[in-house]
């Protein structure tokens, strides 16, 4: 067992804690209710089909569990994930449809 | 009846964020039980939980530790995943920045993906919301992640063995975020930044520390920026 060292450890769960903080608290606590210019009001609009996505789609491609080779399983289930949500606009269905391609098709192929 | 209306919205916020639980429990366990492997005890991993809060983020520092990366590496790699949660702030500034500064702390501390994209999406469908109601729809998003998000944590610390490979619980969260996200391509604007996104995130997926996610996302936010005044000055001229 590779022990980290515990002092090691605690700097960086310290630090990590108040850095994730700051980041989350910097807009939402410092800004608060004051105006923000209209520019930056219409790029925020795009936050979340931009970075969602981009935080996704490496995972689609390359997926962690198979070492970043291609997966037909998981690129099958997120496109059901995705088609289901795009029509029906019910996460849960959405959800489920890629749940039932993803073991589906492991067992299929397994 | 105002606390009636906010505990409707707490409600209905509690709703929408259930179907993370499935996420969550076995990214949690997962978490716990790597930690343990790594040498931690029971309390440093639920401290690791409780007091950073991000997933992505302590798998990598995690990771890090056990290759023993200096100490400096550790916190700027784990940051840069981190980084996107300013780009949520920024985001959920205009619907919750008139809260106390109490609730604003506290909507910054359980601001992560699964609170933001259940959060936003209901803000900008539901402008009439007002601030109180938002403040508690979010809290109740967030409610069946962030106390799961602990307790699998120490479950996992507990267990110490791995959760077999074949339960393919790694992409549980992709197909969670996919299905969330369809419903949000409301406009050409909307999509025009999630290809662009995309498509940078694969070009730029060998950039270190994660700074590639957060290139594609400006530049998915820069091209729905434009693409939105485009579509303006057209619909403005036709």
């Amino acid at each position: 067992m590779s022990d980290i060292d515990s002092a090691t450890l605690w700097i960086v769960i310290v630090g990590l804690g108040v850095g994730s903080f700051a980041l989350r608290f910097i807009f939402i606590g410092l800004v608060g209710d004051r105006a923000m210019p209209a520019w930056l009001l219409r790029h925020l609009r795009y936050t979340a089909v931009a970075i969602l996505p981009a935080l996704v789609a490496p995972q689609v491609i390359w997926p962690a569990a198979t070492d970043g080779a291609f997966d037909i399983p998981r690129a099958a289930a997120a496109a059901v994930a995705f088609g289901v949500g795009l029509v029906t606009k019910n996460v849960i269905l959405a959800i489920a449809g890629g749940a039932i391609t993803l073991y589906g098709l492991l067992y299929l192929l397994g | 009846m105002t606390s009636s209306r906010r505990k409707s919205a707490y409600l209905s916020g509690l709703y929408d964020g259930s179907p993370f639980i499935l996420v969550i429990v076995p990214f949690a366990t997962l978490f716990g039980v790597l930690a343990t492997e790594a040498g931690l005890n029971v309390l440093e991993a639920l401290a690791f939980s409780v007091v950073v809060i991000a997933g992505a983020a302590q798998f990598t520092a995690l990771q890090l530790m056990v290759e023993d990366a200096p100490t400096v590496i550790v916190l700027i790699s784990a940051l840069a995943v981190n980084l996107r949660m300013a780009m949520y702030s920024a985001s959920l500034t205009p619907y919750i920045g008139a809260a106390p500064l109490w609730q604003r702390a506290i909507c910054a501390y359980v601001t992560v993906d699964q609170s933001y994209v259940v959060g936003i999406t209901k803000f900008e469908r539901a402008p009439e919301m007002t601030v109180p109601q938002r403040v508690a729809y979010f809290i109740g998003a967030v409610t069946p992640v962030v106390p799961l998000w602990y307790a699998f944590t120490f479950v996992g610390a507990l267990i110490g063995t791995r959760v077999p490979e074949s339960w393919a619980l790694d992409f549980a969260i992709p197909i969670c975020f996919l299905a969330m996200i369809a419903p949000m391509f409301r406009t050409a604007a909307h999509v025009v930044a999630a290809l662009v996104a995309v498509v940078v995130a694969l070009l730029a997926a060998g950039v270190p520390y994660s700074l590639g996610l957060i290139v594609a996302g400006v530049a998915g936010m820069m091209a729905g920026a434009q693409t939105e005044l485009w579509l303006e000055r057209r619909g403005a001229a036709a």
